[in-house]
């Protein structure tokens, strides 16, 4: 609903972000497709895994979603002590770094994890969690934390005055599903599967390790292979295309199914207080089901790192501050980026796609295409910690944006005719109208940023040289120098800045009340 | 505009460290080897030491990827020396033409004859299947019999790691065109397969799985380090296979002459004695002290298998797709 004309600085921003991350995708993929040298060549083998990565990816988006809809309905009408606390360490899985969420998980599932255990001292057949089963467990593992917060910001976003004149009205649990929570969810689902997917798309080691051998292959594994085992970049753009192509078809798929929002105004009062009963013993269930679901293994982390926290050597500290380093690093560009197309989404709906694409692309093909790009003009380990910043910008951009755009949106829709016909400048709009509706989501996005920079083992290999280790490289050497309770202390480490950071910038930015 | 200033910012400041030292010497190797805990720190202070210049690592994954760096780079590359590159990555290494002769016959103490001319070994090990012996007193001494046992043991994806492509070959070497139908045997007692050594290693030590794809040496480091005597490799009749590790000097180095120092410098005592307890993996020459204590412990297995780098290349695809076709089942 344009009032008026867009300021032309952000025009020129959005313009200039959106040049950043095509040149990173496509770029990336271009250049590798460059330096190929004939090759390529689609195998039968590449169908089974394009098979495999679109049946997993869908499962686990399926299931994350599923589960996270009875958890986030319990967790936004419910209040109770301690609720903060849990919904922020729920959301710890997703900013874990995958090798320590993989043993987490293992602590509790695995051949002697606590259920087996239990089952085998009940005279129970052990499970085994090797195989789709557990790929999908962990994929859901992973992504239930993110799952659950953005369908938290879609109940968050339904006006006080629906609750109130429902109850007013007497709607019974169907009424208010049918007539408020449906067509709200109606909106959030598709995106919050949409994001799920794209993440599970490119998920390799995750796949392989729980997934049992390589009937588990996934394309982001094939285009491992082509590259170092094969060393055919030809194939290697093919496959990433493959890729590509399956997460730009999901995200069309979100184009046409998302319904466009519907302005429901409301005055930011007190919702009434929910229903009794069965409805509460329901909602209970489901936040102590995931509480236990996410929590245990993180426990378990917890438990098996911190004897070993107070002696990590020297090195794996220094790493923690380059880490700490690349993190605010990559907030800052993260927050420039998303405030460029978040304000340009306000006039049109470019932005969104052209964030979540940045999810299509495999972080492999992105590491050694910036290599192929820099290598020419800059010895590129000169590069290692900017570039990993920066590529961390872009891979939390989509989830930035994920809570950003609707919220900024409806703000426009609810508010900008109040204020053009108040006669206020742009400035005192987004200050007094915007901000105080956009900085919970902003929060969340940059403490979102900042973690899953901390804890990603993404681009920074292909740069890598001595003296510029991150903590999470630091982890996996610690662990390839057979050192086990050393890496499991820096696990924690990691899970605990991860954490900090997180929890730090959100309520920075999102002020004190901010939780969901 | 804020990208570009602060990346800037940083290559500046990056740059301005790096050139303040000279001569330098760059050897790209793999990430485990400079870490702090492994060779990479004592061989540095080392040859700093003696050479007067500046020795530098860069780091890329593993072996494969140090090859697949080099290939990406062209002859742009800045290294000088590449450490880290195996017997299975040898010939592909060699057919890049970017290697120079290294024009050395050293004394060498490998099970093996050495002549590659473009390659020098460091270090070297035999594969093996790696147990704990409170959990499994009588591990299977062969690979028919852990067939036949109800066992679970955890490899390494061979297209992502070397020790996953190094089991490829043992079983090949061992068994060649029976290799396919003792892949099949295996794939029941295959748990899961991961990505690369340290994720199967951890599955192991986690008590996931009865044993784990490493090498003979592994026990030595819990022993050692750890004083932890359980861990053991078994023994298999059919032989084991040898990983030998390399270093070669690229012809396109402007540091010749300080790169043909490094590799005499890298079969002196001051690097190989090192070898043992940071790479846990023998070393390349005999050692004047002998082994580290606790490595007598360790299995000699009396048969040692490698396939010539030619033939184990040419049979790569073959014996992944016997591989893939038995264990995607």
């Amino acid at each position: 609903m344009p009032w008026r004309v867009e300021p032309r600085g952000v025009s020129l921003a959005a313009a200039l972000v959106a040049a950043v991350l095509v040149a990173l995708n496509l770029g990336a993929l271009g250049a590798v497709l460059w330096r190929a040298e004939g090759g390529g060549g689609w195998h039968a083998a590449d169908w089974a895994a394009l098979r495999f990565t679109l049946m997993q990816a869908v499962l686990s988006a399926l299931a994350s979603v599923a589960l996270a809809v009875p958890v986030a309905r319990a967790l936004a009408r419910r209040r109770f002590t301690g609720r903060r606390v849990l919904i922020v360490l729920m959301g710890a899985p997703f900013i874990l770094p995958v090798l320590v969420a993989v043993a987490g998980m293992l602590a509790v599932f695995g051949r002697n994890g606590l259920l087996n255990e239990g089952l085998a001292a009940l005279g129970l057949p052990r499970l085994g969690i090797y195989g789709l089963q557990g790929v999908v467990l962990a994929h859901v593992f992973l992504n239930l934390p993110l799952a659950v917060r953005l369908l938290l910001q879609g109940w968050a976003r339904i006006p006080a005055e629906h609750q109130r004149l429902a109850a007013a009205l007497g709607f019974g649990a169907r009424a208010r599903w049918r007539h408020i929570e449906a067509p709200m969810l109606a909106q959030v689902v598709p995106g919050a599967l949409a994001v799920v997917f794209l993440i599970c798309l490119t998920s390799f080691a995750v796949a392989l390790t729980l997934g049992g051998g390589p009937a588990a292959t996934t394309l982001e594994l094939a285009i491992w292979q082509a590259f170092r085992f094969d060393f055919d970049l030809g194939r290697a753009a093919l496959l990433a295309a493959a890729q590509a192509t399956l997460g730009l078809a999901a995200l069309l798929v979100l184009a046409f199914v998302t319904r466009i929002e519907v302005a429901q105004t409301g005055l930011d009062r007190v919702a009434p207080p929910p229903a009794g009963g069965l409805a509460r013993g329901f909602d209970a269930l489901a936040i102590l089901g995931a509480a236990v679901f996410l929590l245990v293994p993180l426990g378990m982390v917890l438990a098996r790192g911190l004897p070993h926290l107070a002696g990590l050597p020297v090195p794996v500290w220094l790493a923690a501050g380059r880490s700490v380093l690349v993190a605010t690093l990559s907030v800052v560009l993260l927050a420039a980026m998303a405030a460029a197309l978040t304000l340009a989404a306000l006039r049109h709906r470019w932005p969104e796609a052209l964030g979540m694409a940045a999810l299509t692309a495999s972080p492999l093909v992105i590491g050694t295409g910036l290599f192929v790009l820099v290598n020419p003009w800059v010895a590129p380990v000169h590069l290692a910690l900017p570039i990993t910043a920066l590529v961390n910008a872009a891979m939390a951009l989509p989830f930035a944006l994920r809570a950003l755009i609707p919220a900024a949106r409806r703000a426009e829709a609810d508010y900008a005719r109040l204020s053009a016909s108040l006669g206020l400048s742009a400035w005192a709009h987004g200050r007094l109208v915007l901000w105080p509706r956009l900085r919970r989501p902003a929060g969340l996005a940059l403490g979102l940023g900042a973690a899953l920079s901390m804890g990603d083992l993404g681009v920074i290999v292909f740069f890598a040289q001595t003296g510029a280790e991150t903590l999470p490289m630091q982890m996996h050497a610690l662990m390839g120098a057979f050192r086990s309770d050393d890496a499991a202390g820096a696990a924690v480490l990691l899970m605990a800045l991860a954490l900090g950071a997180f929890v730090g910038l959100e309520r920075l930015i999102g002020g004190r009340d901010a939780e969901t | 505009m804020r990208t570009l200033t602060f990346a800037a910012a940083f290559a500046g400041a990056f740059a301005l460290a790096a050139s303040a030292q000279s001569p330098q010497l760059r050897v790209l190797t793999y990430d485990s080897f400079v870490s702090d805990w492994g060779p990479g720190p004592a061989v540095e202070a080392a040859f700093e030491a003696e050479c007067g210049c500046d020795l530098v690592f860069e780091t890329a994954g593993d072996g494969a990827a140090l090859l697949a760096r080099l290939l990406l780079e062209g002859g742009r590359s800045e290294a000088d020396v590449v450490l880290g590159l195996d017997t299975s990555l040898t010939y592909a290494a060699t057919a890049t033409g970017l290697f120079a002769p290294h024009g050395r016959a050293p004394e060498l103490a490998l099970p093996v004859v050495w002549d590659d001319p473009l390659f020098l070994p460091y270090d070297w090990g035999w594969f093996a299947f790696v147990h704990d012996t409170t959990r499994l007193p009588e591990p299977p001494r062969s690979f028919e019999e852990l067939i036949a046992s109800d066992l679970s043991v955890v490899i390494q994806d061979p297209r992502s790691s070397t020790p996953g492509l190094g089991l490829l070959m043992w079983v090949r070497a061992a068994y060649g065109e029976r290799a396919g139908e003792i892949w099949r045997g295996l794939a029941p007692r295959i748990l899961t397969v991961t990505p690369g050594w340290s994720e199967a290693y951890g599955l192991f030590l986690e008590g996931e799985a009865d044993m784990v794809l490493s090498y003979t040496t592994s026990p030595a480091y819990h022993l050692i380090a750890e004083g932890d005597a359980t861990k053991a490799a078994a023994e298999f009749t059919e032989g084991h296979y040898l990983q030998v590790e390399v270093a070669g000097i690229l012809a396109a180095s402007d540091q010749p002459a300080l790169a043909a120092r490094f590799m005499d410098f890298m079969l002196s005592a001051d690097f190989q004695s090192v070898i043992p307890t940071t790479n846990w993996m023998y070393p390349a020459v005999t050692l004047d002290g002998g082994l580290p204590e606790g490595f007598e412990t360790l299995i000699q297995p009396a048969t040692s298998l490698l396939l010539p780098p030619d033939q184990a290349a040419a049979l790569r695809d073959v014996a992944l797709a016997e591989w893939r076709d038995a264990l995607a089942r």
